[in-house]
């Protein structure tokens, strides 16, 4: 699969990542390379095969649903570039 | 000043000195702060924390004094940078994780303070544990600390958890950990000359290790000899609530199953490891390793894993793509980096361009596409569905066999820069280790033999999972057989 200009900006705007103009052909060839490498897992007949999807355990465990943990404003904004108020601050998204 | 003789102890006797009180948790501490220091030029840890490590050398000989030592009281180690410590800079080795000091402990490195263990640092890696080579680190490369006899070239420790392998072989830890999504224990133990185990997933806890691929990544030990990783997988493992990942096994005494018996064991060998290209020596070694079995009195049988050409492709589209939902959490907003921008988006887009490095953007962007309406059934379904096929593939050879052997990565360490520029030609170092981190076994990496150029090899062998005793057994075995006495050209002396 080869991966034009475009496709790489589109992908770029929805992993959140700011791609110059020059970047654009040279992470297209990059991409496009490795994407055709794997291409060759369509050499294999996975029909009838189900994905996997957990590795050890034959099943996800359930625990009680009560509150376990919480209360840790402070801890949790220490972190955080810019905090208010015990909120984080982030650009203005509402005009 | 530190006593220079005690770096050369192994874990297991640096443990039982401690127990004879022939030195203190407080003396091999120091000797180890000054080993640190004095591999500065290798950049293998990012922080060190000698005051902390001394705190805790007190505390383990204090215990001792009133007879309440704990199993590793004590025992001086490293700690790769994707294990959460509290209130102890957390880099992963992105720019991104600027000034992070996680508010919690990881539960591994939790239970390894539990059991008495001695923080002596932090150590470097490819940056979110993306990479082959230990090169890609916002901290700068971290250099192998053996060199080709008559050539001053740098070379690369392996990767991602080259810093824990540096600083273990080296002799400025006395063990580490690492953590292996791909092969980032097993290759750079190979690389270093040192041991390296990836345990059965599941087995010890992710909870508060930067998540890379969740479905991939192992946490385990990185050690001088088989022994010590027997000792450190002990401490190291456990069932844990915060992991739903986590196995409800018991954990057994790992040391026990190193009895140095395999006789009747079944070791497989897998024709498809025979790679085209692979070098004579790599070859020769493995072929050596399947006569010291032999000489052992275990039983070497020819198997198939059919799929094995096809692991790294699958590996490389679900590992990129369970990177891309993980990093989608460094937005500049909780934690780490930002980069103001007019508008909310702005600021994810610019702060996320800064923060990662090239590797991490490539495969955020290859997960993105692979994840992405119209192409999630063609790359990331077909991969889940390639995936269950190997898996297969081993579930049936475990049927005959005890154990498999293998080479652990296709060459010895490269020089720095030497391969960076194709990122397909780094993604092939994968080959050997790939598939059974894709099966979730626990496979170990033994240093076995030295190139033709006079760098460390290893041997590999891969187990049925949650059967970590028998792949130590059988790794003690060979370790016992190779007799690896070869130390790097660069080791602390302690002091001199």
């Amino acid at each position: 699969m080869a991966l034009d200009k475009a496709t790489v900006a589109h992908i770029a705007a929805l992993a959140r990542i700011k791609l110059s103009e020059a970047e654009l052909d040279p992470l297209a060839d990059e991409l496009s390379q490795i994407l055709t490498w794997m291409e060759q897992l369509d050499e294999v007949d996975t029909s009838g095969v189900a994905p996997m999807t957990n590795v050890a355990a034959k099943h996800l465990p359930m625990r009680e649903d009560r509150v376990t943990d919480g209360g840790r404003r402070e801890e949790i904004l220490a972190n955080a570039p810019r905090a208010a108020r015990g909120f984080f601050v982030v650009p203005k998204v509402v005009e | 000043m530190s006593d220079p003789s005690l770096l050369a102890l192994t874990l297991a006797e640096a443990r039982d000195g401690l127990a004879r009180k022939s030195f203190s948790a407080r003396e091999l501490t120091v000797a180890y702060n000054d080993a640190v220091r004095e591999i500065e030029p290798l950049n293998a840890y990012i922080t060190p924390t000698p005051e902390r490590a001394l705190e805790m050398a007190d505390a383990a000989d204090h215990r001792r004094a009133k007879g309440e030592a704990l199993p590793l009281d004590g025992i001086p180690v490293a700690v790769k940078d994707v294990y959460c410590t509290k209130d102890v800079l957390t880099t992963a080795a992105s720019h991104i994780l600027d000034g992070f000091h996680p508010p919690y402990e990881s539960t591994v490195t939790q239970k390894l303070w539990q059991s008495g263990a001695v923080m002596l640092g932090k150590t470097n890696l490819d940056e979110f544990a993306m990479g082959s080579s230990s090169t890609t680190s916002y901290y700068g490369p971290v250099e192998n600390p053996w060199r080709r006899p008559g050539d001053n070239r740098p070379l690369v420790p392996g990767g991602s958890s080259g810093g824990s392998a540096a600083a273990v072989a080296a002799h400025a830890a006395l063990a580490a950990t690492g953590t292996d999504t791909g092969g980032s224990i097993r290759q750079p133990a190979s690389y270093c000359g040192i041991v390296g185990l990836k345990p059965t997933y599941g087995r010890c806890s992710r909870w508060g290790v930067v998540a890379f691929a969740s479905s991939l990544d192992h946490p385990g030990p990185m050690t001088r000899t088989v022994r010590d990783a027997a000792i450190m997988l002990r401490a190291m493992s456990g069932n844990d609530p915060r992991d739903s990942t986590s196995a409800p096994v018991a954990v057994p005494d790992f040391e026990a199953a190193l009895t140095g018996d395999i006789r009747g064991l079944r070791i497989g060998i897998p024709q498809e490891y025979r790679v085209d290209g692979m070098p004579a020596e790599i070859e020769a070694l493995w072929q050596q390793g399947i006569e010291w079995l032999r000489a052992a009195g275990a039983d070497p049988v020819e198997i198939r894993l059919p799929m094995t050409k096809y692991a790294l492709p699958t590996y490389y589209i679900i590992a990129p793509a369970e990177a891309s939902s993980n990093l989608a959490r460094y937005d500049g907003v909780r934690f780490g980096l930002r980069v103001e921008g007019n508008s909310l988006d702005e600021m994810y887009e610019l702060t996320r361009a800064a923060g990662f490095g090239a590797e991490v953007r490539r495969r955020v962007l290859i997960g993105t596409y692979v994840l992405s309406a119209g192409y999630y059934d063609a790359y990331y379904l077909k991969a889940q569905r390639v995936r269950t096929l190997i898996a297969r593939d081993f579930a049936a050879a475990f049927e005959r066999v005890d154990g498999i052997l293998t080479p652990p990565a296709p060459s010895a360490a490269f020089a720095i820069g030497a391969q960076s520029e194709d990122p397909i030609a780094m993604y092939l170092n994968d080959v050997f280790t790939v598939p059974c981190s894709l099966a979730g076994l626990p496979a170990i990496s033994v240093p076995a033999g030295l190139s033709l150029d006079g760098l460390p090899l290893g041997l590999q062998i891969i187990g049925r999972a949650f059967d970590e005793e028998t792949v130590l057994r059988i790794a003690d075995s060979l370790e016992r057989a190779a007799q690896f006495r070869h130390v790097p050209s660069f080791v602390a002396r302690g002091g001199q």
